[in-house]
């Protein structure tokens, strides 16, 4: 029988090495695994790559994975979202790395790295700083960078119902970069709000089949707060 | 300031929101930037159905809640709680941005610090040494939406024009912007550059033009 149902958060972050390149879910506070990330945190990786498109918000979630000093580097869209205070004060004082991507462009080279898909080329960010060092080509008389797949060790995300094989469904814009997120690493955790059983969840509405996800943890933590 | 400087009133941010909104119409897929432009759809009637789409995979998205109607996991763009209006659906953010940068979009309203006379945009960092530079969705959508609409103050706070000839700001893409609302004035951007179509009440060329970096001319109606 597959069950990919985890009891405790020790087994859902175990073998999590120093070093990993970590896919944190969400928009702002919407959609973040923040229990995972806490689970993280316990576990005790180090030297940590977080993909994300915000920094942190106040002092949880992945700003406490930031403030505990588990990241050496950030790759993100908008590090300056809401209330970035610990981000901030580490970067200031050169203790974090950022870079800076489009948003759209790291959304596709995390769907590139979960379909096999080694490299494209977007028109995105053509003719900017971001450009710099990147290949330039042009496909029928416009310009086009040469972008490459983004490939987790690990992704955390957040579900709002799941089942024993890792079936996942979302609620309303918390499903955001969680789908692609699943698809890119080579260990998927998410936590779920509601685990429901095998055969429960109308197949028409499972957005991340269980393929993609190797561990489910039950959070039913509630509402999330928007800060 | 001369006396016809005095003689004109500047559009609120809300006025100017409500003057792009006129201008979409029925059937457009639209995306709102953070700003002035989330504003805009507070000023598109109900029955006139524009389907607003949010980077954060929102299609059709609606007005603020009352706090009895608030869903927690419904937020946009700025973070803020939204509605979803009857056809509306939520795309993860691969598909977004494929709607985004696949050219689905008619429009997207950005705001913008600086818009030249040939189109470039700059909106998402200050200076090259910005300290933490923030882009967000900004280049995808002005590379990919089919029309790139810029809502911005004529002018910074100390007067400096944000039409220029050339952006002193990083740029965000290159001769993607084809009109701009502003307090004073609505302006295409075309091959002659700027273009105004419409000014405020009481405000000549001559004075929109000292206020102004890049040439300006009027537009063939």
């Amino acid at each position: 029988m597959i069950n990919k149902i985890v009891q405790t958060m020790a087994e859902a972050m175990a073998g999590i090495r120093d070093g990993s390149v970590v896919l944190v879910g969400g928009f702002g506070s919407i959609g973040q695994p923040n229990a995972l990330i806490e689970g993280l945190i316990e576990q005790g990786a180090k030297d940590l790559t977080v993909v994300a498109n915000n920094s942190g918000v106040g002092h949880v979630g992945l700003a406490a994975l930031l403030e505990t000093g588990h990241v050496r580097k950030i790759i993100c869209s908008y590090p300056r979202t809401v209330d970035p205070v610990v981000f901030e004060a580490l970067y200031r004082a050169g203790k974090i790395e950022l870079e800076v991507l489009p948003q759209g462009t790291m959304a596709e080279r995390m769907r590139a790295a979960g379909a096999g898909i080694p490299a494209f080329y977007t028109p995105t960010a053509v003719g900017t700083r971001l450009a710099a060092g990147k290949e330039e080509r042009e496909f029928s008389g416009r310009k086009y960078l040469l972008e490459e797949a983004l490939h987790g060790d690990v992704a955390l995300i957040e579900a709002w119902e799941a089942d024993r094989w890792g079936n996942l469904t979302y609620r309303s814009s918390a499903r955001n970069f969680n789908p692609v997120m699943a698809t890119a690493a080579t260990l998927t955790v998410a936590q779920a709000q509601h685990i429901v059983e095998l055969g429960a969840l109308d197949p028409e509405k499972i957005a991340t089949p269980g393929i993609f996800v190797d561990r489910v943890v039950h959070v039913p933590y509630g509402e999330p707060v928007v800060t | 300031m001369n006396k016809a400087a005095t003689a004109y009133k500047p559009l609120s941010r809300v006025e100017m929101a409500a003057r792009v909104a006129r201008d979409i119409p029925e059937g457009w897929y639209v995306n709102l930037g953070i700003g002035i432009p989330v504003l805009v759809a507070d000023h598109i009637p109900p029955e006139r159905e524009a389907i607003i789409q949010s980077e954060n995979g929102i299609l059709g998205m609606g007005p603020a809640p009352d706090e009895a109607h608030i869903n927690r996991w419904l937020i946009n763009a700025s973070k803020l709680y939204v509605t979803l209006r009857p056809g509306g659906s939520y795309i993860h953010h691969a598909d977004s941005f494929a709607v985004i940068r696949g050219g689905h979009l008619d429009l997207c309203v950005l705001g913008a610090f600086q818009v030249t006379e040939n189109g470039d945009l700059a909106n998402w960092a200050t200076s090259e040494n910005d300290t933490t530079p923030a882009v967000g969705g900004a280049m995808d959508l002005a590379a990919g939406a089919k029309r790139v609409w810029v809502v911005m103050e004529h002018t910074t706070k100390s007067g400096d024009s944000r039409l220029v000839r050339r952006c002193s700001y990083p740029l965000t893409a290159p001769g993607v912007v084809k009109r701009v609302y502003t307090n004073l004035a609505v302006l295409d951007v075309d091959a002659g550059g700027f273009a105004v179509r419409e000014m405020v009440e009481g405000l000549t060329l001559e004075a929109l033009q000292t206020m102004t970096d890049a040439p300006l001319r009027l537009a063939q109606s």
